[in-house]
């Protein structure tokens, strides 16, 4: 899900009284893209949405377009109308818009949050918002005053001339009877006058996520809501041969037992009665055409297939003649295993379905998908899904699938159950469920000329394809190569700067479904790139910052965070006995990142003690939010480089909860310190573009303490 | 039988091998306590047992006696708590899922250690995991806690 090139489409605003007073700015946006026309929906041209609202007593309500899941946008989208409506930041209040056409995604077509996009597809829309709010309050005090708009000015959610004042909350009435502005005569404010964006701002969601207040999908609780624990296929695309309840219905607490599409239900009044009665089913499965998957099998045939040509995904030259005259070359073979996302909160979905209405409450990334699956299974139109956006406990894409699974299958229990139903997953159930980062095997081979620099390149990536298969293949799939499972390879600036270079694409079906995983194919292209490029330093003998310094210098954004997190993490000056530092350099989701480790090795522990990262995401809207992000982007990032792995046997996963996949712990965190470029291009995504060069810079520093190339994730050192 | 929880009796019906968690959550209704992994992994289920920081998950609601259940909706509701303070101060939270399990392990942690070390903060907060990698700010809040508890 790269961004798509940043967007200037018409919006066409609606503004209206709102019952019981106040100001509604809302935004339709016609078209609603190919994704939507995919989906059942029928987006309406001019439904009035709100994104703003201004009520009698002061409060800005601002509607997100998109999820909070923990990557700030609660916050950084408020900040953009509260730049141009010049609100009183005291009086903001935010909330989830309901799912519904108007809060479409900008550049994607329809409601989610994904790719790192949510900030820049944002920018124009929510500051257009609050700048047409203001304008509209001027002009309602300018005649309440009897001057003209332009004696006014605003400031701290007033409208001011001379010695007069009106509070936005007094005026609101006046200006929702206003025609709407012509667009073409809304102007944003000059970047050097913001008062807001740039600034670094505390989170608006912490009052309620540190008294337990924040309601997350699995805190939904209503009267007569019960709870439903699903038995689900122990190897995918298994299906129910038969089952026997007794004893599940024997279960103090268990009200039904019903069979759905994903398996076997029982709802009881409470999780423990459902999960014991789900513990005492009896399935008897069809295990299907995935009962002997195994992984390490699936390796050695991802290897055979690697040595055979594949789809093209990005050629220059003829680097198989250059590579015969190469004076020097380097092989390699990387490896990365599947992965889970293991948000914090498990997957869960409450549904209560009516005979005109189907509402759900749930952390969604999908509310479109979502919503056109559940009209699907109730036989009701999309606009008759309700869909309430509970906090999402992390989401890192897991809550981002085409077939909307956990939302389907809770919508399957409470069809057939008849009951108003959350439907919870167990760990184990989240971490068996599918939907993980592919399992990616790469082989390279690059021929370096006698002055140490590459001149061909030759790269083959095997591993599953993500949007092969759903609705997303006519998009994201073009001439047999999937952009996500080449993106950060394909069109790396390194490949552009060798003349004969050569991508090829396999992509087996394997019956395993896979998902975006935070930073989609960066997680395992950026490793091997930059793993690669620190091997050719080595091969050359050069330092591995000049070397890429060369291999960049058409660059200028690459080099700036390059040389930033170098000079920043002192590179090249001593460090204490035992300790090295490794640097890698990567562009994903429109930021530029580098960072540098610095590891130690302790009877074959790495040890991680400091990463210094530099990152031009253009302008940076909430600088507290992007540091926040990175951190968590290093955490998450070595979680993978570190320890985790999932693998099968007999068609089973093998791990199942937090024991035997680990993720990284307090005591492993490094320090971790974060380096803003200063820049006023246009905004680049934060949530993801940390990810990728943390297991790369971390593999380089062990390269350059022990010599040894890890060339495998996680990473295993021998004693 | 009877649970004492944020300095109220309630009386409650549950099977004596229920998880205090799931006593909390879905038979008195308090939602700020949170499943991460049932097996005492993840440190999301945190209470205090008569001020000792105690996996839910796996304690089973017979196991809790006359002993008091404090949870994050007892703690201070309105974010008073030193531990809570900090928390604000250094914006610590993301998603949050994980913050009221962190919140009471830092709030016993504090309690018992006017002072603590990184070493002491390491091991009293590494059973509870935090996916969006909120570790170097809790570091910081729990050290920050300590000073405003000790004022």
């Amino acid at each position: 899900m790269n961004p798509l090139p940043w967007l200037s489409r018409r919006e066409f605003l609606q503004t209206g009284a709102l019952v019981g007073g106040g100001l509604v700015i809302g935004f339709v946006v016609p078209g609603a893209g190919r994704l939507a026309q995919a989906q059942a929906a029928a987006p309406g041209p001019f439904i009035p949405n709100a994104f703003l609202q201004i009520d009698r007593d002061d409060t800005v309500r601002v509607l997100l377009a998109h999820s909070e899941m923990g990557q700030g946008i609660w916050t950084a989208l408020p900040m953009l109308i509260a730049e141009e409506l010049d609100a009183d930041w005291s009086k903001i209040r935010v909330e989830h818009a309901p799912a519904a056409p108007a809060y479409a995604h900008t550049a994607f077509g329809v409601q989610m949050t994904g790719g790192s996009s949510s900030t820049w597809s944002e920018f124009e829309r929510y500051r257009r918002a609050g700048a047409t709010a203001r304008a509209m309050l001027v002009q309602a005090a300018a005649a309440r005053f009897g001057v003209t708009a332009g004696d006014c000015r605003t400031g701290d959610g007033q409208v001011i001339c001379g010695e007069k004042r009106a509070r936005y909350g007094e005026l609101a009435d006046d200006a929702a009877k206003l025609p709407l502005p012509d667009p073409a005569n809304i102007v944003l404010k000059d970047p050097k006058d913001w008062k807001i964006i740039g600034k670094p701002t505390k989170r608006l969601d912490t009052p309620e996520k540190i008294t337990g207040r924040a309601r997350f999908g699995m805190d939904v609780q209503f009267a007569g809501l019960k709870t439903a624990v699903i038995a689900r296929a122990p190897v995918f695309g298994a299906t129910v041969k038969s089952f026997d309840d007794s004893a599940a219905r024997a279960v103090p607490g268990v009200l039904k037992v019903v069979q759905v599409p994903s398996g076997v239900a029982v709802v009881a009044e409470h999780f423990w009665a459902a999960k014991l009665g789900r513990d005492a089913l009896s399935v008897d499965w069809d295990l299907g055409p995935n009962a002997a998957l195994d992984s390490d099998a699936m390796r050695v045939q991802f290897r055979q297939l690697a040595e055979k040509p594949g789809a093209v995904a990005a050629q220059a030259g003829d680097p198989k003649t250059a590579m015969a005259g190469a004076a020097k070359a380097v092989e390699a073979e990387y490896f990365v295993p599947y992965l889970a996302h293991a948000p914090m909160e498990p997957l869960n979905c409450a549904v209560r379905i009516g005979p005109d209405r189907c509402e759900i409450w749930t952390g969604t990334q999908f509310q479109t998908m979502d919503q056109g699956v559940a009209a699907g299974i109730t036989g009701l139109k999309p606009e008759q899904v309700s869909i309430q956006t509970m906090f999402l406990g992390g989401g890192f894409g897991r809550r981002a699938t085409a077939a909307s699974d956990f939302v389907a299958d809770a919508v399957h229990v409470a069809k057939a159950a008849g009951l108003p139903v959350k439907t919870v997953w167990t760990r184990e159930d989240d971490m068996h469920g599918g939907y993980y980062r592919p399992m990616y095997l790469h082989r390279a081979r690059v021929g370096l000329g006698a002055d140490g620099m590459p001149d061909a390149w030759e790269h083959t990536i095997v591993g599953q394809s993500i949007a092969m298969g759903t609705s997303f293949e006519s998009m994201m799939v073009r001439n047999g190569v999937d952009e996500t499972s080449v993106e950060g390879a394909a069109n790396s600036p390194y490949l552009k700067s060798v003349e004969n270079h050569r991508v090829e694409l396999h992509s087996p079906v394997t019956g395993i479904p896979v998902l975006w995983w935070r930073s989609v194919g960066n997680s395992h292209t950026a490793f091997v790139m930059e793993s690669l490029v620190d091997e050719l330093a080595a091969a050359a003998a050069r330092d591995p910052v000049e070397y890429r310094r060369a291999l960049l210098k058409n660059e200028p954004r690459h080099l700036g965070v390059l040389n930033l997190a170098a000079e920043k993490a002192g590179w090249g000056q001593p460090l204490p006995a035992g300790r090295a530092r490794g640097i890698a350099v990567h562009f994903s989701f429109a930021s530029w990142f580098a960072q540098v480790a610095e590891v130690s090795v302790n009877q074959g522990a790495i040890r991680v003690h400091r990463v210094v990262c530099a990152v031009d995401c253009g302008v940076a809207v909430n600088p507290e939010a992007i540091r926040a992000q990175v951190e968590s982007a290093v955490a998450f990032g070595l979680s993978a480089a570190l320890h985790g792995k999932l693998t099968f046997k007999d068609g089973r996963v093998q791990q199942s909860n937090f024991h035997d996949f680990p993720v990284l712990r307090l005591s492993e965190m490094p320090d971790v310190e974060v380096h803003i470029v200063s820049s006023s291009e246009k905004p680049g995504g934060i949530g993801e573009p940390g990810v990728p060069p943390v297991a790369p810079a971390v593999a380089n520093a062990v390269f350059a303490l022990t010599g040894k190339r890890l060339r495998e994730m996680p990473f295993r050192l021998a004693g | 039988m009877k649970l004492l929880v944020n300095g109220k009796q309630h009386e409650v019906a549950a099977p004596p091998d229920m998880p205090l968690l799931w006593v909390i959550r879905d038979l008195l209704g308090m939602t700020g306590t949170k499943y991460g992994c049932g097996i005492a992994q993840c440190g999301a289920c945190t209470v205090h047992l008569d001020g000792a920081p105690t996996r839910s998950c796996i304690t089973p609601v017979s196991a809790v006696g006359d002993r008091e259940v404090l949870t994050i909706e007892g703690l201070d509701e309105k974010g008073g708590h030193p531990v809570q303070r900090a928390w604000a101060e250094l914006d610590v939270v993301q998603c949050g899922y994980c913050q009221s399990g962190q919140i009471m392990s830092a709030a016993a942690l504090i309690a018992r250690m006017p002072k603590p070390s990184d070493t002491d903060i390491d091991q009293a907060m590494s059973g509870n995991i935090c996916r969006c990698g909120t570790y170097p700010r809790i570091r910081a809040a729990v050290h920050r806690a300590a000073a405003l508890a000790r004022r």
